[in-house]
């Protein structure tokens, strides 16, 4: 029930992918023989399915190692060009860490960055947005839907609102792209990041969306042979992007029956969550949200106690890249969620092979453990008789 | 060409379904049989017989999608099978051999190219390696 994570290999795309892995194993830039015409023909028949699954033409599709390597070439690359006349940029403060972190290194290279807050429900506030934007702003980036808590952003009307004010509008599409309807030229997305793990395909590729009309100039990160129309040099794994365009048409066919099924199972895990145990809290706003990526605060309890408990379904507390570290994630603590509720939130992923038995089985024995938490906990024993938490004086010894 | 018959539609069905079940994994095998249900549920009041055919055609290669998906998860399971019983003896040179052979015989569906006639010569009979 980690699916934000990474999600399996949908057999389709295994399909396709094996014979470039046995018998077609030619480099696509090789020019002189049917090795390498074949996996041209190829990777070309998988940038086409890319295109047509976000609405842009083929020759906008730039193969990369992943989202992480996309959305550091679409900020990087975008503010390096430009860096002559324009040196800010936009964000939010729930970006994904590599989106942030390039902001970070942008800020070391001398350029000016705004992290925009979000609201209570996850959202950004459009006037913030438009407030903030300066003569001098190159880019402005905001996720299509938020890896931790599943919250869609209002991208048509960001992709507006940028445009008339002529600013580059990114995208990190990583947990969208396949999921629900996207158009580039629809929401005036300039740039989109896309992951092929997220979607039933390989990991290790991706794709960056660069709009050609009008044209978006981005400065290549990756020096080399110039593939990729020099955006992006380096040998185009022909197998993992033949998966990606696989898993690219997969997700376009499949996408109305997939989310009416995951809307189904969401609906289904959080009633009988919310019914059976009280003081349980949806982070992230309940409307505009992508249903397949649920995160729920139980008050009361840790948050890792929970998942040691919960030891046979696979689940997090936040997302992959920061599930190391101790802290309580940065998106909670963005949208304003209280430091012992942002502690004790679980995120569960609902995908396109999950079953009614696995989310029935995950519901009951977290009803089963917290249960027995709340009953092991001092917290829980004090707001039964009575006491307001926020009273109490901690006394340090 | 004959549109398909009812009695063909349904032996493609049960055909799917038999071969679904094979999968080992869970999620797989479960999420194949439930999409052959619903897909063909829904298209049961389709009467165009251009678009039947096409929906037909559709499902056959479909078919030949997950047949060719229990040689390939046949091998991922013999691989973690004989890692599994690593420590107890080491694995039969034959079995490995003959299920990465039989993965590669089944990807002969599509043309073989000349061009590779020097390295390897796959035959319905039998396959030789140099």
């Amino acid at each position: 029930m980690d699916v934000q994570a990474t999600t399996p290999l949908d057999p389709r795309v295994l399909d396709a992918m094996l014979p470039y892995l046995i018998n077609y194993y030619g480099n696509p830039h090789s020019r002189t023989h049917a090795y390498g015409w074949e996996s041209e023909a190829a990777m070309e028949r998988a940038r086409q399915q890319v295109a047509s699954l976000i609405g842009a033409d083929p020759r906008e599709i730039i193969f990369t190692s992943g989202a992480t390597e996309s959305n550091n070439i679409a900020i990087k690359g975008v503010a390096r060009f430009y860096r002559s006349r324009k040196k800010h940029l936009i964000t939010t403060q729930t970006e994904h860490k590599c989106v942030l972190d390039s902001c970070r290194s942008l800020e070391a290279e001398g350029f000016q960055v705004t992290y925009l807050p979000v609201q209570k429900s996850g959202i950004i506030d459009l006037k913030e947005l438009e407030a903030a934007i300066q003569p001098d702003t190159s880019l402005v980036s905001v996720m299509t839907v938020n890896n931790e808590i599943g919250v869609k952003q209002p991208i048509a009307e960001i992709g507006q609102i940028c445009s008339s004010r002529k600013v580059y509008f990114h995208t990190d599409a990583a947990q969208a792209v396949g999921k629900i309807p996207l158009d580039v030229n629809d929401m005036k997305i300039d740039l989109m990041s896309i992951s092929g793990h997220k979607i039933y395909g390989p990991k290790g590729v991706g794709a960056i969306y660069i709009r050609r009309r009008p044209r978006v100039r981005v400065e290549a990160l990756q020096s080399g042979g110039g593939q990729e129309r020099g955006m992006r040099s380096g040998t185009v794994p022909t197998p993992l992007v033949v998966g990606l365009g696989a898993a690219c048409e997969v997700a376009q066919q499949e996408m109305e029956y997939d989310h009416k099924r995951i809307s189904k199972l969401a609906e289904r895990l959080i009633q009988n969550i919310m019914k059976s145990l009280p003081d349980v809290v949806m982070n992230g706003d309940p409307e505009h949200h992508y249903p397949g990526c649920i995160n729920l605060s139980f008050a009361y309890v840790e948050g890792e106690s929970l998942l040691m408990a919960l030891k046979d379904v696979a689940l997090s507390s936040g997302s992959a890249c920061t599930s190391a570290s101790l802290e309580p994630s940065y998106v909670l603590r963005a949208i304003g969620t209280d430091e012992d509720l942002a502690h004790s939130s679980i995120r569960f992923g609902i995908g396109r092979f999950t079953t009614e038995e696995e989310v029935d089985y995950t519901v009951e024995k977290c009803i089963q453990h917290m249960k027995r938490l709340r009953e092991m906990s001092p917290l829980w024993e004090m707001v039964q008789d009575g006491i307001d938490l926020k009273s109490i004086k901690w006394t340090q010894h | 060409m004959a549109a398909s018959s009812r009695a063909q539609v349904l032996d493609l069905y049960r055909a799917m379904l038999r071969e679904s079940k094979r999968f080992s994994s869970y999620n797989y095998r479960t999420y194949a049989v439930r999409r052959i249900r619903d897909a063909f549920r829904e298209n049961k009041n389709v009467k165009d017989p251009v678009e039947i055919q096409t929906l037909v055609n559709k499902a056959k290669r479909d078919l030949e999608v997950i047949r060719r998906q229990m040689d390939s998860h046949a091998v991922a399971q013999a691989e973690v099978h004989w890692h599994n019983l690593s420590s107890l003896q080491p694995p039969p040179p034959r079995f490995k051999q003959f299920s990465y052979l039989s993965l590669l015989i089944s990807w002969d569906y599509r043309r073989t190219p000349s061009h590779l006639a020097n390295f390897c010569i796959f035959s319905r009979d039998g396959v030789s390696l140099y």
